[in-house]
């Protein structure tokens, strides 16, 4: 609630700012690798500006432009350094692979804004004063939702489908597997890459695998996990989701979300962008600061495991807990035969689904 | 884990999703067949899976499964018969035409995806329902490895002998094959080689557009952007992987799909080699490199090759 | 007879030009679809595309590596092979150059650097382009299955190694573990002909490509004997040509062109690669080669008029705010448009062969020109 007052304080300010000081919109120009509907990634950060947008009071206030698809780097330099000389007073390089230009477009232009995520780096060193960076920490929700599956899974067998092993997925999926060893360190941690993040099909076929071998909780992150999220709801499953709120589709199956809210983020640069200061700060998404958050669908939560959540959450905010980034290299499955032999109901399931 | 355990689990998933390849590639086969190289399986089976899912779905026009699957026939068909337009007809190199339609393809099912649906589309309760077959299914160990899938999977599989005797065995057959091996002899021989090619087009087509199908409205059964990632072209290869003949496009589509699934098993039983694990990008190379390396160790019989593939027919030519 | 010609090669240079137009009227229909208005949008293409200097740069920019990518093409197809592999190859070529130019190479003077490390390029495009080659060559294994599965291997051992052996220390320092490389050393980068714009020494090292393979294949005995192959093997074979080698040789000279082009697009703009780097280039590659003729002097404006196209549709995306895959459809239109064109320019040629013709042979039958 605190949060939300001080948005609401932040967004009359900011609207303060922008009529007083200047009558045209404020423009936001984003640049991203994928689609503004990918259910993951590129829409976090859209659906962020158009929420900003409305708070604002529509495109009078805060005009949006968008390119999507650009994960060519060459075409997406392009397009940066065109809303730059149309300019732009943010541009948004929605991508770490748009490092290789930034630093030098934004020497180019020091009168306009540029942020980039995820990225720790804002140029500063390079003598730029016009860089935002922004990173989402992943890992901790990953955490949290670990523990939350440990403790929903019947069967002691939970499944990853992961894109490549890399990245903020892998930042999750690292994080998901410590809260899982935390919590029930017997249970098995079935883990699978795809190999792209929008093969639906390879989605489909990781989780149907994973509950063919006994698993009845997935999580997974990337556009192409719809695929997954409907194998494991035709098996009776659980879902736990990232980077986006996936319960709207799948209320009875997706149990938590950890989703991206980029909007106290953004809303802190345009005010600092209005106050004139054009960069320098590097934003981290965290559960203290509440940049996660939790979304939930319509599945009951048994009592202790939202506690055992909630605590877990405390936790890390304290510090009690930490989260590692990297994981070393996991240990091999132990699966017992009787483990696998004692998955009639699962395969059962899993041949429905098809 | 033992491999038998392993493999019981693999089989039905191996036929599930060799399913899409099949119905392709057999298409493809009597595309080939006919002289023409149809590289827009890809472009086609988007647009397939997308019209499927949209017109079965509840959330798009609620018509169920059958007529969803002829909505992605149609679909496929319609596509089929402007890919014949240009590569017979306007005679387009076909290699390059093929391409243009699956950018097109790709294209239009994803502007469609995105207007006609909320960002997501599920086929939920009107995707094809996985069938018991009565008896077979409840053998022990064999009912569940292969006789529980959705009817799609048995309608590929079925095809394969329909297509050796279609082929090999009827007038059809004759005239395909006539029309890919030396159109100017079929043609004297008063074969109508460019309505033969219109029709493997639009078969292929349609056969394509299954394909799709039996991705979005059984084997996934969703639609995303892109869903099909590639499995066009693979289908493509498995074509030249089988030499033509539709069995050994199926056994190509087998192997692929079955290296699949155990280099998936292989990536969540942590598999190691020499102490340490394989990294995963390197276990999803496996069918890739095994459908390559088969046909390396099985020397490929070149000459059920269509000599007059890729080569647009004119009359009067030769 | 003069004038005839040049009659004649304006409808041969305008008939695409026509289809382009033809393939907008029916994207036209998309664009209506989404709401967004034709005119206004193809205005914003153009615009993007040539509207001013600094638009003409960036159709340069994205011109480059397509036509090195597609002069490798031209050696293929010519040959009669089909290499649906310039993706894969791009990628390798990259990779390698990346991987030389951060490791033993960052120890050299810059002046040998860089030319090193496109070198380096084109040898690992050469070798990936020659597996496919030596295949077909030894075992018959057929050259669109084989191409179009080593651009899925490529892809993912581009990813192993993008996250794994070759990961930016930083990232790793950092955790935020995305897949790239460090940036290559200075040294190695390609020299910028016009900042602030990207375009860079690359794409005279195209131009020099395309008129090197123009003279390899019409000039030499070597390009001779891989055309003979391309146009007929078995006669090939009896004039005591070893057709395998040839294949092979084809191969591996386009795998190695289009490792140049993943290369030079390292050197010459991103430093690094990234996941997603030149995705879509090698597919790209083959139709601006195809386009062209398959003459590698042919895909100098095709590569450019393609280059325009990208650049033009990125433009309308933006101006318009539709969806990329309208711009994704269009493409494809433009592309199935023009290579159906052809066909009108076959006929009107054969058509005026057999006028000449019929005035020394009045009796003989048309002829249509084969492709």
């Amino acid at each position: 609630m605190k949060k939300i007052l001080l948005f609401v304080l932040a967004l009359v300010v900011l609207s303060a700012g922008v009529v007083s000081a200047q009558s045209s919109p404020f423009k936001v120009a984003i640049v991203m690798p994928s689609t503004i509907n990918d259910l993951s990634w590129s829409q976090s950060m859209y659906d962020a500006l158009t929420g900003i947008q409305t708070a604002m009071g529509g495109a009078d206030k805060l005009e949006i432009a968008y390119t999507e698809n650009m994960y060519d780097v060459t075409a997406a330099e392009q397009a940066v350094r065109d809303y730059a000389d149309q300019g732009y007073n943010l541009i948004i390089a929605h991508g770490t692979q748009y490092n290789s230009f930034l630093f030098n477009v934004a020497a180019d232009y020091p009168n306009t804004s540029f942020a980039w995520g995820t990225a720790t780096d804002t140029g500063e060193s390079q003598g730029l004063k016009n860089i935002f960076a922004y990173q989402a920490n992943a890992e901790q929700g990953g955490y949290v939702e670990g523990v939350m599956a440990a403790m929903m899974s019947k069967s002691g067998t939970i499944g990853i489908v992961g894109p490549i092993p890399a990245g903020d997925a892998l930042l999750y999926i690292n994080g998901f597997q410590q809260g899982i060893k935390a919590t029930k360190p017997s249970d098995t941690i079935l883990l699978a890459y795809t190999g792209g993040f929008g093969d639906t099909t390879a989605a489909a076929q990781v989780a149907k695998t994973q509950i063919a071998a006994g698993a009845d909780v997935l999580t997974g992150s990337a556009q192409q996990v719809v695929g997954a999220i409907d194998a494991i709801q035709t098996a009776g499953g659980l879902w736990f989701g990232t980077q986006w709120d996936q319960s709207g589709q799948w209320p009875n199956t997706v149990v938590a979300s950890q989703a991206y809210d980029w909007k106290p983020t953004l809303t802190d640069m345009i005010s600092k962008i209005q106050a004139g200061t054009l960069g320098g700060t590097v934003y981290t998404l965290t559960l203290e600061n509440k940049g996660l958050i939790f979304d939930y669908g319509k599945v009951t939560i048994p009592d202790d495991v939202k506690a055992a959540a909630d605590q877990a959450v405390a936790d890390i905010i304290a510090g009690k807990i930490t989260v590692e980034q990297d994981l070393a290299t996991p240990e091999a499955v132990e699966m017992t035969p009787e483990a696998a032999a004692a998955t009639p109901e699962a395969t059962a399931a899993a041949t429905a689904a098809s | 884990m033992t491999l038998s355990a392993v493999l019981i689990q693999a089989i039905p998933l191996t036929l599930l999703f060799a399913t899409p390849f099949l119905f392709a590639a057999l298409g493809e086969v009597f595309v080939q067949r006919s002289g023409v190289l149809n590289l827009g399986v890809e472009g086609m089976m988007l647009m397939g899976a997308f019209i499927g899912i949209y017109v079965a779905a509840p959330s798009g026009l609620n018509q169920g499964p059958i007529i969803g699957l002829l909505a992605a026939m149609l679909t496929g068909g319609i596509m089929g018969l402007a890919m014949a337009f240009v590569s017979v007809t306007l005679q387009a190199e076909q290699g390059i035409s093929g391409i243009g339609f699956t950018l097109f393809g790709q294209g239009l099912s994803s502007l469609l995806f995105r207007i006609m649906t909320g960002g997501v589309i599920t086929a939920d309760k009107n995707a094809f329902p996985a069938i018991n077959l009565p008896i077979l299914s409840s053998l022990p160990t064999l009912g569940k490895m292969f006789f529980q899938e959705n009817i799609l999977v048995y309608v590929a599989f079925a095809l394969v002998p329909i297509s050796i005797w279609v082929l090999n065995q009827t007038k059809w057959g004759l005239q395909i094959r006539a029309c890919g091996q030396n159109p100017a002899a079929a043609d004297s021989m008063g074969v109508n080689v460019v309505r033969v090619r219109y029709a493997t087009l639009i078969f292929g087509g349609i056969m394509a557009g299954v394909a799709g199908a039996s991705l979005s409205i059984a084997a996934t059964p969703i639609f995303q952007e892109n869903m099909t990632a590639g499995a066009g072209f693979i289908a493509v290869a498995l074509v030249y992987f089988g030499g033509w003949s539709p069995f050994r496009v199926m056994l190509g589509a087998l192997l692929f799909s079955i290296a699949n699934n155990l280099q998936i098993w292989a990536q969540l039983l942590n598999v190691k080699i020499a102490g340490s694990v394989i990294p995963p990008n390197l276990l999803i190379m496996v069918p890739y490199v095994l459908t390559i390396a088969v046909l390396v160790f099985a020397r490929q019989r070149r000459r059920t090759e269509p000599a007059a593939l890729t080569k647009p027919f004119q009359r009067g030519e030769n | 007879m003069k004038l005839r010609l040049s009659i004649s090669d304006l409808v041969i240079a305008l008939t695409p030009i026509i289809a382009v137009l033809l393939a907008f009227v029916a994207g036209a229909v998309l664009l209506v679809i989404v709401g967004a208005d034709p005119i206004k949008a193809y205005g914003s293409m153009i615009d993007g595309a040539f509207g001013n200097q600094a638009n003409l740069l960036r159709t340069l920019t994205r011109a480059t590596p397509l036509l090195i990518i597609a002069v490798g093409i031209c050696i293929a197809f010519r040959a009669g092979v089909i290499n649906i592999g310039a993706e894969g190859q791009v990628f390798i070529g990259a990779i390698a150059a990346a991987a030389f130019s951060l490791g033993i190479g960052s120890t050299l003077p810059a002046p040998l650097l860089a030319p090193l490390t496109v070198l380096t390029g084109f040898i690992a495009g050469a070798i990936w382009g020659g597996i496919p080659g030596f295949l077909k060559a030894r075992f018959g294994v057929n050259e669109i299955l084989s191409t179009v599965m080593m651009n899925e291997i490529a892809t993912q051992l581009l990813l192993y190694l993008l996250a794994g052996p070759l990961l930016d220390p930083a990232e790793q320092k950092s955790g935020t573990l995305v897949p790239q490389t460090a940036q290559i050393p200075n040294g190695a980068w390609l020299a910028r002909l016009a900042p602030p714009s990207q375009v860079h020494i690359g794409l005279f090292i195209g131009l020099v490509m395309a008129v090197l393979v123009y003279l390899l294949l019409w000039r030499t005995p070597l390009g001779y004997r891989i055309r003979a192959v391309g146009l007929n093997k078995d006669a090939s074979r009896y004039a005591g040509i070893s057709v395998p080698l040839y294949i092979m040789l084809a191969l591996v000279l386009s795998g190695g062109l289009a490792g140049m082009a993943g290369a030079v697009e390292l050197t010459g703009i991103n430093h690094r690669v990234v996941e997603g780097f030149a995705v879509g280039y090698g597919f790209s590659g083959i139709v601006v080669a195809l386009f062209g003729r398959l003459h590698p002097l042919g895909a100098i404006p095709s590569a450019f008029l393609f280059g325009a196209l990208l650049v033009g549709a990125d433009r309308m995306q933006r101006t318009m705010q539709v969806p990329s895959a309208t711009v994704t459809a269009i493409e494809g239109l433009v592309v199935i448009f023009v290579v159906s064109s052809d066909f009108f320019v076959r006929r009107y040629t054969a058509r005026r062969k057999a006028r000449e013709v019929s005035t020394v042979m009045p009796e003989v039958k048309p002829v249509e020109a084969t492709t």
